[in-house]
């Protein structure tokens, strides 16, 4: 463990700015991509009767 | 009795020219398209003769790039509008060979004459003299390639909404190694450096799109009129 | 076992609901595990200091971003040889994670590069290709989206997913080439091969973290997108029922 203390972790030798620029820009793109996805399936398994598994196109 | 191959490439391609010669004005706006666009580089940078020389090659090249892509749209479409496109697709001659004559067609209205006009831009950049000799032969290998590469764009945009922008969108991407070489043989002729290797860089692509394009084109075209 | 069987969307429609939980279970798992090794087990670097801590995030997405491209159209051309939808259904469903993932490796890039480079924007040879990526998955995006018959928006976004796939190389190389010509030195992003292995460790979970969650977020999308296209099948139920 490298970081002396909290406030060292976030500015990150004065790149605090870029790294978590960048970490921040991606976790809240990929959360927005997993919700939507996510939220989109439950609503579809909770609000139909999927007979998975016994499904063959007649 | 159907015609072979090589007779029905003829007819396509004479009638195309036939058909383009009607409507010289659509040929003549592509070119002053170029000239215009070519003209709004300085306009934009500023006449510095040193900095409009070292952008000539890029400028001139981007210039006719877009030119070429611009007449891509009546490349099918009219074909495609009175019924003659779908006759073309359901021909016993080979689909890649009435591919090649359209492209063929569509390059010598399109492509040469910014084949011709080309170097006389470039004289308004100062270009050296064999920068300029440079640019005629990269724009003669390199416009054919943008006519096969943005044909494939345009038989699969036939038909479909978003028009022009949606066909620049896709084939402005697969333009840009056409574009790095054929500017950049320029810059390295105007540099002193040989240009040798760009321009077989180019011709090799050339190549590789008449090898593979009329493939991608005449499943597009048979996909498009679905 | 018969494999093919799952190539029909009713088949795989629940096996893909079976799977993706585990997929996303998994990504978030390595993620943390990656993000622990990349922020509190790997030493600040001698050159860039704490900012080259954003390849942890950036070489998985340029990477993902990559190999999703060459699978989407994988999909994409099986689909336009044997005709099969489900194969084309998983291109669509490939794409906007892709497209993503261009998206953050072009930012994530352009964040390192400020301080490495000064500048927000290098043209280096990666990036450079990168953005044209993120152009051509748009192409195919919207191409896919102007075609109102799935089956001929299909074909048609197949025919530019393996056109585009030929050309990531040659535009790849070519963009190289432009790169070194005009600017002498290298300036590539990417660290040379003298990387501490613990770095590389931390790298490596998270391309694992990247792939898992990819996978199980394409799975979801792609249930998603049988549900709209097979809906008047009769395996998917009634509406409400």
């Amino acid at each position: 463990m490298q970081w002396n203390s909290a406030a060292e972790f976030f500015a990150m030798g004065g790149y605090g700015l870029y790294v978590w620029g960048a970490y921040a820009v991606t976790a809240v793109l990929v959360a927005v991509e997993a919700v939507t996805l996510v939220r989109r399936e439950c609503a579809a398994r909770s609000s139909r009767a999927q007979p998975e598994g016994k499904g063959r196109p007649r | 009795m159907a015609a072979g191959a090589a007779a029905a490439f003829g007819a396509v391609l004479a009638r195309d020219l036939l058909i383009a010669y009607r409507r010289r004005a659509d040929v003549l706006t592509t070119l002053f398209f170029f000239v215009i666009v070519v003209s709004l580089f300085p306009l934009g940078v500023g006449p510095e003769p040193d900095t409009l020389r070292e952008i000539a090659p890029g400028v001139v090249w981007v210039s006719a790039l877009l030119a070429a892509m611009l007449s891509l749209a009546r490349m099918f479409s009219g074909d495609f509008a009175d019924g003659t496109l779908e006759q073309l697709v359901l021909a016993p001659q080979p689909l890649t060979w009435l591919v090649l004559a359209k492209v063929a067609a569509h390059w010598l209205t399109a492509g040469l004459p910014l084949v011709v006009i080309g170097p006389l831009l470039g004289l308004q950049f100062d270009l050296p003299a064999e920068a300029l000799v440079v640019l005629v032969v990269s724009l003669l290998i390199g416009t054919p390639a943008l006519s096969m590469i943005g044909a494939v764009g345009a038989a699969l945009t036939l038909g479909v909404r978003g028009g022009g922008a949606l066909t620049a969108l896709l084939v402005l991407p697969l333009y840009v190694p056409v574009l790095i070489f054929g500017a950049g043989a320029v810059a390295a002729a105007a540099e002193g450096t040989g240009a040798g290797g760009h321009l077989s860089l180019l011709g090799a692509m050339l190549m590789l799109s008449l090898v593979f394009a009329p493939w991608a084109i005449g499943a597009a075209l048979k996909i498009s009129l679905e | 076992m018969n494999w093919f069987k799952y190539s029909s969307p009713a088949a795989f429609y629940p096996l893909a609901g079976k799977m993706a939980p585990w997929f996303l279970a998994a990504g978030a798992a390595l993620g943390a595990i990656g993000l622990y090794i990349g922020f509190f087990a790997a030493p600040t670097d001698f050159q860039q200091g704490d900012s080259y801590r954003i390849i942890f995030i950036h070489v998985p997405a340029a990477w993902m971003s990559m190999l999703i491209y060459v699978v989407m159209a994988f999909w994409a051309g099986i689909g336009l040889a044997f005709n099969t939808r489900l194969s084309s259904m998983m291109a669509h469903a490939l794409a906007p994670t892709g497209a993503l993932m261009t998206f953050l490796a072009l930012w994530t890039g352009s964040l390192w590069g400020k301080p490495t480079w000064g500048t927000w924007w290098v043209w280096d040879a990666r990036l450079t290709s990168e953005l044209i990526l993120l152009f051509l998955y748009i192409g195919y995006l919207s191409l896919a989206a102007a075609i109102d018959d799935p089956r001929k928006a299909d074909k048609a976004s197949a025919v530019l997913a393996l056109v585009g796939v030929i050309n990531v190389p040659i535009i790849y190389y070519s963009v190289q080439w432009w790169n070194t010509l005009h600017q002498g030195a290298s300036v590539s992003i990417t660290r040379s091969p003298s990387m501490a292995a613990i770095m590389l460790w931390g790298m490596l979970v998270m391309v694992f973290a990247f792939w898992s969650y990819c996978i199980g977020a394409v799975l979801l999308r792609l249930r998603h997108i049988i549900r709209e296209r097979e809906r008047h099948a009769a395996w998917a139920g009634a509406a409400g029922g």
